[in-house]
């Protein structure tokens, strides 16, 4: 899972694995963490436009 | 209390009729929440798996419910890339239906691995060359996927919606939330494909290995296909149901038509792709490892040419061709045919890849494998049919699930008034 974990190669197979792996985990955490941000921002700076 | 947190202008049961219906379907949860914890504290013997059959009845279920689950995925895909709008109508539903297929999934794959606590190994020692670490790595993430889809759903519940903080946070993520629709159909295409892949490359299998592209068998194209085509059959299968059950209108005949439609193109253009490939297979692939097709039908007191054709004829190009004709299509009666059949053909797909493949002889000594599932498998199989009425019945009453309800049901309310 992470270079320093014992039995990691740097080899074709990990480095496709887990940049799939860590690309996905990569755009929901930053997606969520706009999200959260901007929403806390919002809160703080509440103009009520928000509407869905 | 519990009028406070219902959609406001939304129509439901009491209170007690509500908690008595959430009873009895507890009381089944509860069977299986006890079967699940023998399997973890007693171990696997409490199941009737072998050294010679490896695969419960519920890696069935499992593969089952993420197929059918594929509705969430195929569903988000065409409304937020596609941007086909009237979809908007469904899309929380199929969200909700797909976050229950999905967790019951991961459900049961950690009663499955015997030792839950280990189940981490899975990503911190990963098997780099395996299709199922692959699964599992895509599973867990479209779950995390699901549930940010759902959280908005959730965070506009009429009390929570009042609190500044939540009801930005649900606005910024309809606002971001084509890319994560994007990122799970990514995830999904590789998940599906990956658990026909596992069926695929088993060359020792001859029932189940097929030739295909690069290092994928085509079994692995045909499984995402299949998950995109039957899986909006169980949403609009579940919006039936609940239908039924709420005795209420909840999504329109248009957007319901719309699905229909489009799923049965999918079905229909699926099945095509499977003729070819079963009949590639029956005539080149399992010849050419020494196997007639009457090998994997005939000789045992279950699996005969029956379930080829209930699969392939009946619940495949039966309900493709219902669905794609538009007289049959928005005919209530034919549609609800087609889904329905859709729905079995999938799971006796994900069946005979499952099951099926472990039955069958392969060496000259070897006889059919027929299993019987012990109770707790089959406790914990339906443990997740439990799960997702109650989680459903929970959503309806408190969420604002189907934005067409209201429209929809106004006139007969007034009536009634």
């Amino acid at each position: 899972m992470f270079p320093f974990i014992f039995e990691w190669v740097w080899d074709i197979g990990h480095l496709l694995f887990f940049g799939g792996f860590w690309y996905a985990v990569g755009i929901l955490g930053a997606g969520m963490t706009y999200c959260i941000a901007k929403a806390a921002w919002d809160t703080m700076n509440d103009s009520g436009e928000s509407h869905h | 209390m519990d009028a406070a947190l219902i959609p406001e202008g939304a129509k439901r049961c009491s209170f007690p009729k509500f908690m008595l219906g959430i009873a009895i379907v507890g009381a089944v949860l509860l069977w299986g929440v006890y079967a699940m914890l023998l399997c973890w504290f007693k171990g696997l013997n409490q199941t009737n798996m072998n050294d010679y059959y490896g695969f419960a009845l519920w890696i069935w279920a499992d593969l089952a419910v993420i197929a059918v689950g594929g509705g969430a995925f195929f569903t988000g895909l065409l409304k937020y890339i596609f941007k086909i709008d009237e979809l908007k109508n469904i899309i929380n539903f199929a969200v909700i239906i797909g976050f229950i297929c999905y967790s019951s999934a991961l459900l049961i794959l950690a009663i499955d691995i015997g030792q839950p606590l280990r189940g981490w190994f899975i990503f911190w020692h990963a098997n780099v060359h395996s299709m199922l670490t692959e699964v599992a790595f895509c599973l867990s993430c479209y779950f995390a996927v699901l549930t940010i889809e759902f959280i908005p759903n959730i965070l506009e519940n009429r009390q929570l919606n009042k609190v500044p903080f939540f009801h930005h946070l649900a606005h910024n993520m309809h606002g971001v939330m084509a890319i994560f629709a994007a990122t799970g159909a990514f995830l999904s295409f590789f998940h599906q494909g990956s658990l026909g892949g596992v069926a695929g490359v088993m060359y020792g299998r001859p029932f189940a290995f097929r030739e295909g592209l690069l290092i994928w068998p085509w079994s692995f194209f045909l499984f995402t296909w299949s998950a995109a085509a039957f899986g909006p059959c169980f949403t609009l299968l579940v919006t039936r149901i609940t239908e039924a059950v709420t005795g209420k209108k909840l999504v329109k005949d248009n957007v319901i038509h719309l699905l229909a439609k489009i799923s049965g193109w999918m079905i229909f253009t699926y099945m095509i792709a499977k003729i070819i490939d079963t009949w590639y297979w029956a005539y080149y692939t399992a010849p050419g490892l020494g196997f007639e097709l009457s090998h994997f039908y005939t000789s045992n007191g279950f699996y005969g040419y029956w379930i080829l054709v209930a699969e392939v004829i009946v619940c495949g190009v039966i309900p493709g061709l219902l669905l794609i004709n538009k007289s049959t299509r928005e005919n209530p009666t034919f549609r609800l045919i087609a889904i329905v059949l859709a729905v079995i053909g999938v799971c006796i797909n994900r069946w005979v890849m499952v099951l099926q493949i472990m039955a069958v002889p392969v060496m000259p000594f070897d006889t059919w494998a027929l299993y019987i599932p012990s109770w707790q498998e089959v406790a914990t199989t339906i443990l997740p049919v439990a799960y997702g009425i109650i989680l459903i019945a929970v959503a309806y009453r408190y969420l604002p699930v189907f934005p067409q309800e209201l429209e929809l049901n106004r006139r007969s309310e007034v009536r009634e008034s």
